[in-house]
C-alpha cells in the first residue's frame, strides 16, 4: 500500500468530512489507487465524490482519517501534494477574458517553469488537446468541450504524476466526451499518469476505469474492476420480440425455462439468464423448436447501474436514465 | 518547482491589467460618471465661491478633487468584483493548486487597479484643466495628483479585495457602492469644512478621512505646495492600504483553506 502511494498512487484510510450543521459528506472511506491506474469514482449527485476530490487535492481539510497522495500526507504535506498533482475540478474554472495561450502562460509560470520552457510547454499541450487553432482566442468564446480540454491541458502544465478529474465530461456532447476519454486513457497508458476520475456516467467509468469505486451517501458501497463488479451481482438478460404478437404468451412460457422474468418493452419478453450468456444458443433453439418466429433478439450484459441498484436499492440518478436510453447489447440476432 | 514571488506577482499583474483593459464596461463608467457629476456640480454650485472665506474663485477647481475620490470608489467595485468572480467560478481554486503565495495574489490583483488609477487620474486632470480649472502647483503638482490618485485608488481597492474574500459574491460588492458614496457625501465634498454651518454635518465631515483626501488634492490645485496637507492625504491613503491589505490577507487565509 505504502509503495503504491510513494510511487505515484493514492492511499486513503477512514477519510471523513463533516460539514457544520450538515451530514457527513464523506463517511469513513478507504481506497487505494496504484500508479498508472485509472480509478473511476462513481456515484450520484451529492454522494461525496467532489468532497473527496477536494480533500485529496488539499483544498479541504478532512475531519478525520488519513490520505496520502504520491506518498505525501494531504494534511501535513500540502505543498508537496500540490506539486505532484494536476486537477480539473467540477466546473472548468477559466477566465473568459484570457486566451487559451494566456491561461497556459499563467499556469506554467505559477508552477515555476522557466521562461523559455513556458511557451514550449503551453504550445505542446494546446496541440495535444487540439486547441492550437484556438489558442489566441478568448476563452469566453470556447465551447464546453474546448473549455474542458483547456482545463485538462492546464492540469498537465507541470507534468503531474497524478491527475484528478472531477466530472470532466458533464454536459459535453458524445464527440467531445470521446475525445477527452482518448486523451485520459493515453495519459495513463503512455505517460503512466495515475488518474482519479469522478463521474456520474456509467459508460464513462465502464469505458475508462481500470477499477471503479461506487460511493453513495459518503460510503463506498462497491469496489473492483467493472467486470468484477458486474460478475458479482449480474446475470445477462435476453430480450426477444416475436414476429407475431399472438406468439408472445408462448414465447414467455419458453423463456421462463431459462430464468426469471425481467422488465422490457411492451412487445418483448425478457428473462435473466440463470446460466449466463452461454445459454443464448439454447434459447434460440428452444424458440425454434416451438416454431416461434423471432423478429428481434438481444442479449444485455449486466451494467454498473445493475451493480448500483443491487448495492443501494435504487438506480443511479441521471446516468441510469441515460444508459436505459442507449443500451449496449453484447450480441444482437435478427431472425 | 515554484515560481519566485516576483514572477508570481508579475504574471498575476499581467492578467489583472489585461482583464481591466478588456472590460471597457469597468473603465468607462469610472471615468464618465465622475466627470458628469463634476460638470453638474461645478455649474450648479458655482455661487458658493461668493461665500466669505471660500478658497478659490473657481468652483470647478474646488470640485475637481471630487472625481478622484469617486474614481477610487469605483476601484472598490472593480477589484472586488473581479476577485469575487474568481471565487465564484473556481478560478481561485485553480490558483490555490499552484505554489502561489497569498501576497502575490493580492499584489497582482491590484495591478489592474493601478492602471485604472493612472487612466482615471490623467483623464480627470486633463478634462478639468481643459475646462478651465487651475493647477497652482504646476506640472510637478500634476504628477503628484496622479500619484495621489493611484495611491487612493489602490488603497480603496484593498477594501474591495477584503470584501470579495469575506463574502465571495459579486452581489455583496455591488451592495457596498452606495455605502461608500454616503462617506463621500458626508465629507467636505461640496464645501470646505470651515464653511459648513450645520453642526452635525460639520462634525461628521471633520471626522471623515475622505475630507482630508479631498483637501490634499485641493491643496495642489488651489494653493500650491502644502506639505502638511499632502502628508496627511498620502498618510491616510497608506493607512487605508495597510489596514485593507491586512484584512484582505486574513480573509485570504480563511478563504484559501488549502492544507
Amino acid at each position: 500500500m505504502e509503495s503504491s502511494a510513494r510511487s505515484g498512487g493514492i492511499e486513503v484510510e477512514g477519510l471523513v468530512r463533516e460539514f457544520k450543521n450538515g451530514p457527513r459528506a464523506v463517511d469513513g472511506i478507504d481506497l487505494e489507487v496504484a500508479q498508472g491506474e485509472i480509478y473511476g469514482f462513481l456515484g450520484p449527485n451529492g454522494a461525496g465524490k467532489s468532497t473527496t476530490v477536494l480533500m485529496l487535492t488539499t483544498l479541504l481539510p478532512p475531519t478525520a482519517g488519513t490520505a496520502r497522495v504520491a506518498g505525501f500526507d494531504v494534511v501535513r504535506e500540502g505543498p508537496q501534494v500540490r506539486a505532484s498533482i494536476g486537477a480539473a475540478l467540477q466546473e472548468a474554472a477559466l477566465d473568459p477574458l484570457l486566451s487559451g495561450r494566456e491561461h497556459m502562460r499563467l499556469q506554467t509560470a505559477l508552477h515555476g517553469l522557466g521562461k523559455a520552457e513556458r511557451d514550449a510547454r503551453g504550445s505542446e499541450l494546446l496541440v495535444r488537446v487540439g486547441l492550437d487553432h484556438a489558442a489566441d482566442r478568448k476563452v469566453g468564446g470556447y465551447s464546453g468541450g474546448m473549455k474542458r480540454r483547456l482545463d485538462l491541458a492546464l492540469a498537465l502544465a507541470h507534468r503531474p504524476r497524478i491527475l484528478f478529474l472531477d466530472e470532466p465530461t458533464t454536459g459535453l456532447d458524445i464527440q467531445s466526451r470521446t475525445a477527452l476519454w482518448d486523451e485520459v486513457a493515453r495519459l495513463a497508458t503512455e505517460d503512466g499518469v495515475t488518474v482519479f476520475l469522478t463521474t456520474q456516467y456509467l459508460e464513462e467509468a465502464d469505458a475508462l476505469a481500470n477499477r471503479v469505486g461506487i460511493i453513495d451517501h459518503g460510503h463506498i458501497v462497491a469496489e473492483g474492476t467493472p467486470a468484477e463488479l458486474k460478475a458479482e451481482i449480474g446475470r445477462p438478460t435476453v430480450e426477444a420480440v416475436p414476429r407475431e404478437e399472438s406468439d408472445r404468451e408462448r414465447m414467455a412460457v419458453v423463456l421462463s425455462r431459462f430464468g426469471e422474468r425481467a422488465n422490457c418493452s411492451p412487445r418483448a419478453v425478457a428473462v435473466l439468464l440463470q446460466g449466463g450468456e452461454s445459454q443464448l444458443a439454447e434459447v434460440v433453439r428452444a424458440l425454434d423448436g416451438e416454431n416461434i418466429a423471432i423478429e428481434h433478439l438481444q442479449l444485455h450484459a449486466p451494467s454498473l447501474d445493475d451493480v448500483f441498484l443491487a448495492k443501494t436499492g435504487r438506480s443511479l440518478e441521471g446516468a441510469g436514465d441515460e444508459e436505459a436510453d442507449a443500451p449496449e447489447p453484447e450480441a444482437v440476432a435478427q431472425a | 518547482m515554484s515560481g519566485s514571488l516576483a514572477t508570481q506577482v508579475g504574471q498575476l499583474a499581467h492578467r489583472s491589467v489585461l482583464r481591466t483593459l478588456r472590460q471597457p464596461a469597468q473603465i468607462v463608467p469610472a471615468i464618465v460618471f465622475p466627470l458628469f457629476l463634476l460638470a453638474v456640480n461645478s455649474g450648479g454650485l458655482k455661487d458658493a465661491t461668493n461665500l466669505p472665506g471660500f478658497p478659490t474663485d473657481s468652483y470647478l477647481t474646488f470640485a475637481l478633487a471630487v472625481p478622484f475620490m469617486q474614481g477610487a470608489l469605483f476601484s472598490v467595485m472593480n477589484s472586488g468584483t473581479d476577485l469575487a468572480r474568481d471565487i465564484e467560478t473556481g478560478f481561485l481554486n485553480r490558483l490555490a493548486l499552484t505554489p502561489l503565495r497569498g501576497a502575490a495574489l493580492l499584489s497582482g490583483l491590484l495591478a489592474g487597479t493601478i492602471v485604472l488609477g493612472v487612466v482615471q487620474g490623467v483623464v480627470y486632470l486633463t478634462v478639468g484643466l481643459i475646462a478651465g480649472a487651475e493647477l497652482a502647483a504646476g506640472a510637478g503638482g500634476a504628477l503628484v495628483i496622479i500619484l495621489l490618485s493611484v495611491s487612493i485608488t489602490v488603497a480603496f481597492g484593498t477594501i474591495g479585495l477584503f470584501a470579495a474574500l469575506r463574502t465571495g459574491t459579486g452581489e455583496a460588492i455591488q451592495g457596498l457602492f452606495p455605502v461608500f458614496f454616503v462617506f463621500l457625501f458626508l465629507s467636505s465634498m461640496a464645501l470646505p469644512l470651515d464653511l459648513i454651518e450645520t453642526d452635525w454635518y460639520r462634525a461628521i465631515a471633520t471626522a471623515n478621512p475622505v475630507s482630508y483626501l479631498l483637501d490634499a488634492f485641493r491643496s495642489l490645485l488651489i494653493e500650491g505646495w502644502e506639505p502638511d496637507q499632502l502628508a496627511l492625504g498620502f498618510g491616510i491613503a497608506a493607512t487605508i492600504f495597510i489596514i485593507g491589505m491586512y484584512a484582505a490577507s486574513s480573509a485570504l487565509k480563511t478563504r484559501l483553506v488549502r492544507t
